[in-house]
């Protein structure tokens, strides 16, 4: 064996092939990418069902229902973030491996996204609708979503890095996630509620990207530390 | 040339003490067998030559670096073979490889002839979780030969395997230290190769 240093594939080769895996292993699995979908979809239309056909009503609530319906999907999903990895050894491999450990957690929160979040945002549009949200609000609506979406899988990632290890560390993770997405859910749900009411909306939508970049920056470094706690 | 050595170990698991002041090195071509019953922290020593756990007191080091210091350094140096296999069930062990490939510098072109002589070339299109445990092994030794990595590290290699799986293990560790490799082995059997081999016995 040579003394040479071995050359090692590129830092984006690492995040791509952790990316590529988790969506493989998703579409292994369309279960697991379903549930949270499903639960948002259950939930947003069963609220009309019980609150009554008034329009008016329904449109006032809608945006509150669509974020928590929508935080709460996020939350379901984020159990499993690092669970099978943990529990298959593939985690231990990960830590081992000469990749800088908070690219491949912000892989991993990138493809958790890719399942979870993004299938949400893009139903979105239909959930509005069944609660007569004015379509003017539709882009909105979406933007805010996503930028929210991905603030939560990467806020989420730390919480769920955190607990990997715990049994039954579900209620522990939702206590950690839930205080650093309220900024999320408030903002969403009220810069919707002003895209609906035809209000300006560019402070809420500010507000949410700055959060999101913040998550986008730190959150990696929070989660790679996490995750090497876990595995003590 | 390289080195791996361990300087005044101690590592404290809750109020028992697993191992103080433990001390080792070995060099390029050489073996550590890691030796004790059930429950005398083997694992945990080999966790924390890989960096997965900080020792309570002293270092690891390779290369007479701390290994905190070059950790990305140091893991490209090592291949961990652990009581868990470390692929994923719903892939096959060709993807569990080629995915490993785009984290750590593998010989992927002699994948075929590797598995071939493991035993587990014909395995190759079906998911991972539906070969046996013995067979699951074998392609975590794909893992260590296909990596350029001088450290092997083996958390008990031997559990599971038939006789032709053990001598397999010999085998290849035999030709891993013949090239200037080295390995640091926790097992409960007795290993006797034509190579330096230190020892270190926990209680």
């Amino acid at each position: 064996m040579s003394d040479r240093e071995p050359e090692l594939p590129g830092l984006l080769d690492g995040l791509v092939c952790v990316i590529r895996r988790d969506l493989h292993l998703a579409w292994r699995r369309p279960g697991d990418v379903l549930n949270p979908l499903f639960f948002f979809a259950i939930v947003s239309t069963l609220f009309p069902l019980a609150v009554g056909p008034d329009a008016e009503q329904l449109a006032l609530n809608g945006p509150g229902v669509l974020w928590v319906a929508a935080l709460l999907a996020a939350l379901l999903s984020l159990n499993s973030l690092f669970l099978n990895d943990y529990e298959d050894g593939t985690l231990e491999q990960l830590l081992l491996s000469p990749q800088p450990l908070p690219l491949l957690a912000l892989a991993k929160a990138i493809a958790h996204w890719l399942v979870s979040g993004l299938p949400l945002v893009l139903v979105s549009p239909l959930v509005a609708m069944s609660f007569q949200m004015p379509a003017r609000s539709t882009a909105v609506t979406m933007l805010t979503l996503t930028l929210g979406t991905v603030s939560l899988s990467l806020l989420g990632s730390i919480g769920a890095a955190l607990t990997v290890g715990l049994n039954r560390g579900n209620a522990l993770l939702s206590l950690l996630v839930l205080p650093l997405a309220m900024p999320v859910l408030i903002f969403g749900a009220r810069t919707v509620s002003l895209a609906a009411a035809g209000d300006a909306t560019s402070a809420g939508v500010y507000f949410l990207g700055a959060y999101c970049m913040l998550a986008l920056t730190l959150a990696p470094f929070a989660t790679a530390a996490a995750l090497r706690i876990s595995n003590e | 040339m390289a080195e791996l050595s361990g300087q005044a170990l101690t590592l404290i698991r809750g109020d028992r003490c697993l191992f103080r002041g433990l001390e080792f090195a070995l060099k390029s071509g050489e073996l550590l067998t890691v030796e004790g019953p059930n429950g005398s922290g083997k694992t945990t020593l080999m966790r924390a030559i890989a960096g997965l756990i900080d020792p309570d007191e002293g270092m690891v080091r390779w290369n007479d670096t701390n290994v905190k210091r070059i950790r990305q350094a140091f893991h490209a140096s090592l291949v961990w073979m652990a009581h868990r296999p470390g692929f994923k069930g719903d892939l096959t062990l060709i993807e569990n490889l080629r995915f490993e490939s785009g984290l750590r510098t593998m010989r992927m072109s002699m994948a075929e002839h590797h598995l071939v002589r493991l035993g587990v070339a014909t395995l190759t299109d079906i998911p991972f979780r539906a070969l046996s445990a013995g067979q699951q092994r074998r392609v975590a030794l794909a893992r260590l030969i296909l990596t350029e990595a001088p450290l092997w590290l083996m958390d008990e290699p031997f559990a599971n395997l038939d006789a032709a799986g053990q001598d397999l293990v010999f085998e290849v560790l035999r030709e891993h230290l013949r090239n200037g490799g080295m390995c640091v082995m926790a097992t409960h059997q007795e290993v006797e190769l034509d190579a330096p081999a230190h020892r270190v016995r926990l209680q």
